[in-house]
């Protein structure tokens, strides 16, 4: 297709790190632009062939199909574990992972604050759209209170139910982290935000400056219930106010990144 | 190399270490820390990578992780702690990548004690992780064999892309005797055709565990069944004492087994012709020299330090041929050799029936005993 255009008339095309797998993800949902912004950092770092992706459990299990690169697929929650195993024994490729919020925030947790704290020289991008995707629409730890999910079907009662965790906060505090940002992905300035939020991340590692993490709000109008438009809106509304966007640690070494 | 002496747990790092060991991550726990403190000293000043994690269900990721880049690369833990790792063996199963693990086993259920047990058994060769899988599992019974099945226990791995299971009994790790290591081999990073590595000039890999077609699972299931078929044909060990004229052979794996041996000397020198089988790779099970046995001796003597587990394998593999008797010291007891040899003289003497369950026989001897 891209033979069709002249090459001054080009605006938009699929990055080279992006394999030609249509996508599973359903309408509407930002998984496919947080993949994108990571595939457009790896083609502007040229980083593509010495990196290697860690997939999670939920709706992005099958992220591994989209990059080019060499992939592994983690049990749920465990991906900066076998990240790190990969990392030490490699250090000098590139090592992310991709998770959602119940892999990084639930079950997942312990190997996500080990990680940071070991200052784990890996990337994660963090997914939080408030929900379990995958398997129909469950309260994730990140859901909002009142939220209706399928396991909340009330609301999130946070007297017996809990409240969100708000994991970049978290994270910040760890003396391991080197980066530690918050974007969303609900219109295209925040995009571009979160793109380069990702490049920052990724040459964070590739200076071995620490544990980096960006968290993208990310939307499921297929579980919210919702159309992609209105979802994209929610975020602006409900998610953006309870999870502030932000960037929550720049360690010394990382500020002068450009 | 000299003899040294060496206790069990130090021997087994440093045999890893030898044999081209490049990561190791593990978590304390009793009886086996001393394997986790011996990396931790020589891992780093090998510039190798060695990982203190936050669980045993961190470990076995960061190993499934540092597995699927080729390099040579164990685990290891106690029986509570090596429960927590069953969802990664079972990973790395299904995404067919070498990996070592050792277990130096102690008294269960639940917390249970500190002392050598047996109790892993049924976990390790059978069970621990869901779905089908093969296993390696070897059960050394000195300190030199688990320096030697450390060190094969690689090659195995490899070979076979499987998860290789060293299953030593506490007393194992902790007890020191002379023991020669093997010499230092030099880390040989293979550049094996599966190893996501990077895809630095070639096509990307993927190491996955994921087969959402159940067709395609199917087929991965089939395959694997196929390893195994040739793990059982090429990597069946044991060791036979005495068996050539035995009227009764007695069955004991790792501790079990070396305290039986010493039974079945005594028990010669007062004239029963007694021999001794101990399996030293419990998976593959050494089914075929059991048969073989079954046809010419008058009945066997399973000794384990557990409820009866390895019990259930002699039982398939003779058949019901000739009356399999058990005596078993769960909970982190160790048998003495004395009260093997008084078993050893009861089956000699007694008229013995094949039971269709031995333990009941053996749990009112037990309870005579406790008297």
């Amino acid at each position: 297709m891209v033979a069709l255009v002249k090459p001054e008339n080009l605006v938009y095309s699929r990055p080279q790190a992006f394999t030609e797998f249509p996508t599973h993800y359903c309408p509407g949902c930002t998984h496919g632009v947080a993949h994108r912004l990571i595939a457009e950092v790896l083609d502007e770092m040229a980083i593509t062939e010495r990196t290697i992706g860690v997939a999670p459990v939920g709706c992005s299990v099958f992220a591994y199909n989209y990059f080019d690169c060499d992939f592994v697929e983690a049990a749920h929650g465990r991906a900066p574990a076998m990240a790190t195993g990969i990392k030490r024994v490699l250090p000098e490729r590139i090592v992310f992972t991709y998770q959602g919020d119940g892999d990084l925030a639930s079950i997942g947790m312990a190997e996500i604050m080990h990680a940071a704290a070991r200052g784990e020289n890996i990337t994660v991008v963090f997914i939080n759209n408030a929900i379990y995707g995958m398997t129909g629409g469950q309260m994730a730890p990140t859901t909002l209170p009142g939220m209706k999910t399928t396991s909340s079907p009330l609301g999130r009662d946070v007297e017996t139910q809990g409240f969100p965790i708000r994991m970049a906060e978290i994270l910040s505090n760890m003396d391991g982290a080197g980066y530690i940002v918050r974007r969303s992905l609900h219109d295209p300035k925040n995009i571009r935000m979160a793109k380069k939020a990702i490049r920052i991340a990724f040459e964070t590692q590739a200076r071995g400056l620490g544990f980096s993490m960006v968290e993208l709000l990310s939307t499921c109008p297929t579980n919210w219930g919702i159309s992609p438009l209105e979802s994209l809106a929610w975020v602006e509304e409900h998610m953006v106010p309870a999870y502030p966007l932000g960037d929550y640690k720049v360690a010394e070494g990382v500020a002068g990144i450009k | 190399m000299p003899r040294e002496l060496l206790k069990g747990n130090e021997a087994m790092a440093e045999a890893a270490i030898r044999a081209g060991l490049e990561a190791y991550f593990g978590y304390p726990i009793t009886p086996q820390t001393e394997i986790l403190e011996h990396f931790s000293k020589r891992l780093p000043e090998l510039g190798r990578a060695f990982v203190q994690a936050e669980s045993e269900v961190a470990a076995i990721n960061m190993i499934y992780g540092a597995a699927c880049t080729g390099a040579r690369v164990m685990g290891s833990s106690s029986s509570p702690g090596v429960s927590l790792m069953m969802e990664g063996i079972s990973y790395i199963a299904g995404t067919e990548i070498p990996a070592v693990l050792i277990n130096v086993m102690r008294g269960g259920p639940g917390l249970g004690n500190i002392a050598p047990a047996q109790g892993d058994y049924f976990q390790a060769v059978y069970g621990g992780g869901h779905g089908d899988y093969p296993r390696i599992v070897l059960a050394p019974s000195t300190v030199q064999e688990a320096i030697d099945l450390t060190v094969l226990s690689f090659d195995l791995a490899e070979k076979y892309r499987t998860v290789v299971i060293l299953i030593a009994d506490g007393s194992i790790g902790q007890m020191m005797e002379p023991a020669e290591l093997p010499e230092m081999r030099p880390v040989k990073r293979v550049d094996w055709p599966w190893a996501t590595n990077g895809a630095i000039g070639r096509e990307r890999r993927i190491l996955s565990s994921i087969y959402i077609d159940p067709n395609e699972e199917e087929v991965t299931n089939l395959r694997l069944f196929e390893r195994w078929k040739e793990i059982q044909k090429n990597e069946v060990r044991y060791k036979e004492y005495y068996c050539d004229d035995a009227d009764f052979v007695v069955v004991g794996f790792g501790t079990a087994g070396r305290v039986a041996l010493s039974s079945v000397r005594a028990a010669r020198q007062q004239g029963i012709k007694v021999g001794l089988l101990r399996p030293v790779s419990v998976s593959p099970f050494p089914f075929q020299a059991l048969d073989e046995l079954s046809k010419r001796v008058q009945a066997f003597l399973v000794v384990e330090m557990n409820m009866g587990q390895m019990l259930n394998d002699v039982m398939m593999a003779t058949k019901g041929r000739v009356p399999v008797e058990f005596h078993g010291r769960p909970g982190g007891v160790v048998p003495f050799p004395d009260e093997i040899l008084a078993e050893i003289r009861r089956v000699a003497t007694t008229k013995l029936t094949v039971a269709p369950d031995p333990r009941h026989a053996w749990y009112d001897r037990m309870m005579e005993m406790m008297k």
